[in-house]
């Protein structure tokens, strides 16, 4: 599974709205920027917490506890952009999307949420910066799209941020996942052994690590696509360079 | 007269004649008929590169026939693999297509694109078939490297396994002799791409069932010995009926017609189904799932059902599409797979 389909991953859907002429109706531009000033809302209030948190410890150390609640509010929310791309309303992939709101949704509720243990990791605190960040400027970039009023810096941040915050949230993940494999295979979480009456059986700590493993190939493949995506919205940056 | 004035007078004989033999509306001649020759122009779709000029050829000329003539210079584009078009965004031409009946003056142009290398669909489908058969027995007689060493070339204590193993392996072997014997693939060939997408599917979850059924760890069905005859009672009515329909449609296309009927019960009872149903094939072959799933109790045997319950209704609903636009008056009794709800 890719996503290096053109203008369908996170960052498509600029490009492919303004390729498009005929977008979502009034009620649907309404409901959309309404959504999307609601999640800018959210992302801003977990960074807000995160700040908060920090200066009252004076340590990174186990931040995830105070942003645990609208953390995983508004990850999970993020569910109805799925359905968005299924009803048309936005004109992404609902494969890709999907792909991409389930890995976030996994990495939430499936390995930081269900292992205990790991939610006093740093790693964590490294996600959910990169998130943090990603998504204040990514919800805010469709809310000023669908309002037509698009500042250049917000455009200039969503596609210039990545090249630190996409290595860092990876980085973060991995090491999560790498984290709770210990205590999933100790605990047997989620995992079902022969002999049973479903005549099935699923071992969580395997998935787990094929699920690392999947990064090594997915990972560069989305990294390009956000990089090749760079050149066309903003091309002329290329252009400025040129003139020395 | 003289001389002189008969040559003008067989002059402009001769130029009148000339000026009517380009007309399709020839006078009843003695000699054959005057054909208007067409001039074909083969470009490639994406570098517009001029690929072939034909010239002379018969009206009555199909797409299949001007393939043929362009494999001649092209020899390793056989016909199944070419893609013409009259307009670079305009859908592929049918092979059956008249030459004369195209929207075309007398130079035609077609654009081309090499659809890569093709398959038959009875060659994709006996590889889909002789995959699970072949590996679902390598579960079942537990070669090496699958379970624990002590339990290779074992058998189970279990009789539903080998009822299992007997009911998977007939239907796939039902299945090869009907693409052999049976069935009468109308489409032509199919990217070679598709089956190594199908056959991994196919083989993968085969696999995945087989694994279960078949291990040393294996459940017996919860309700037990009625549990397991009411799946295979079920299991082998459909695999009857299924075949019932097969049959059916073989009968239905005459060899060598190319028109399309509507399907309708016979004198068989499991063709009856045919009053509510447009495609019972896949009924039945769900049920046959459904019965194997019961039979078995086995999870991926019942993801397995599933997947191929939506796929198939895709496919039944398509199938339905296509009747209803084709006939005006198709019975209107009918859903495309579950009698009444789909």
């Amino acid at each position: 599974m890719s996503a290096a389909a053109p203008g369908t991953s996170k960052t498509g859907h600029s490009d492919v709205v303004q390729k498009k002429k005929k977008g979502p109706g009034a009620l649907a531009t309404a409901y959309l920027v309404i959504y999307n000033v609601v999640m800018t809302a959210g992302w801003l209030v977990i960074a807000v917490g995160l700040v908060r948190a920090y200066l009252a410890r004076g340590s990174y150390h186990g931040l995830y506890y105070s942003i645990e609640k609208p953390l995983k509010f508004f990850q999970t929310g993020a569910l109805l952009e799925i359905l968005h791309c299924a009803v048309g309303i936005v004109p992404s992939s609902v494969v890709l999307t999907g792909f991409q709101v389930m890995s976030r949704v996994f990495l939430t509720w499936a390995v930081t949420h269900s292992v205990r243990e790991v939610q006093s990791e740093d790693s964590v605190l490294l996600f959910v910066t990169a998130w943090t960040v990603t998504e204040i400027i990514r919800y805010s970039f469709y809310t000023f799209s669908l309002l037509n009023h698009l500042p250049y810096l917000i455009k200039w941040a969503r596609y210039t941020f990545f090249f630190a915050l996409y290595p860092m949230g990876v980085t973060g993940e991995l090491l999560t996942i790498y984290a709770a494999l210990p205590f999933v295979q100790k605990t047997g979480l989620y995992s079902i052994t022969l002999p049973n009456k479903y005549n099935f059986s699923f071992d969580y700590y395997t998935f787990l690590i094929l699920t690392m493993i999947s990064y090594i190939p997915l990972f560069p493949q989305l990294y390009f696509h956000m990089i090749r995506q760079r050149k066309k919205v903003l091309g002329h940056v290329d252009d400025y360079s040129k003139v020395e | 007269m003289d001389v002189l004035a008969l040559e003008a007078k067989s002059v402009n004989g001769s130029d009148a004649e000339k000026k009517s033999a380009p007309r399709p509306k020839p006078k009843p001649p003695k000699k054959a008929k005057r054909i208007v020759y067409f001039e074909v122009e083969i470009v490639d779709l994406k570098t517009k590169e001029k690929l072939l000029l034909l010239d002379k050829v018969e009206p009555t000329a199909t797409v299949l026939d001007i393939k043929a003539l362009f494999q001649k210079s092209y020899p390793k584009w056989y016909p199944a693999r070419q893609s013409l078009r009259l307009d670079p965004k305009a859908k592929c031409l049918r092979d059956e297509e008249v030459l004369q009946t195209l929207p075309v003056g007398t130079t035609a142009h077609f654009y081309f694109s090499d659809l890569g290398p093709q398959l038959t669909w009875g060659t994709v489908f006996l590889s889909e078939c002789v995959g699970p058969l072949i590996i679902y027995l390598m579960f079942y007689f537990r070669l090496p490297f699958i379970y624990s060493p002590k339990y290779d070339f074992t058998s189970s204590k279990h009789w539903v396994v080998h009822l299992a193993c007997m009911c998977h392996s007939f239907h796939y072997i039902k299945r090869v002799l009907e693409t052999l014997f049976v069935h009468r693939i109308s489409h032509g060939t199919m990217p070679l791409r598709n089956i190594f997408k199908n056959c991994g599917y196919y083989w993968a979850t085969a696999a995945w069932m087989a694994y279960y059924i078949n291990h040393p760890l294996y459940t017996t069905a919860y309700y037990g010995q009625q549990q397991v005859n009411t799946g295979l009672y079920i299991f082998l009515f459909c695999q009857v009926g299924n075949f019932s329909i097969h049959v059916a449609l073989r009968n239905l296309k005459l060899p060598g017609s190319k028109s399309k009927r509507i399907p309708y019960p016979t004198k068989n009872p499991f063709t009856w189904i045919f009053w509510l149903v447009s495609c019972p094939n896949y009924t039945y072959e769900l049920g046959s799932w459904i019965g194997f799933t019961v039979m078995t109790q086995c999870v991926p045997v019942a993801f397995f059902t599933l997947v191929a319950f939506i796929q198939m209704t895709v496919w039944a609903k398509g199938k339905h599409r296509s009747y209803l636009k084709e006939f005006r008056d198709y019975p209107t009794l009918r859903s495309s797979i579950l009698p009444f709800i789909l």
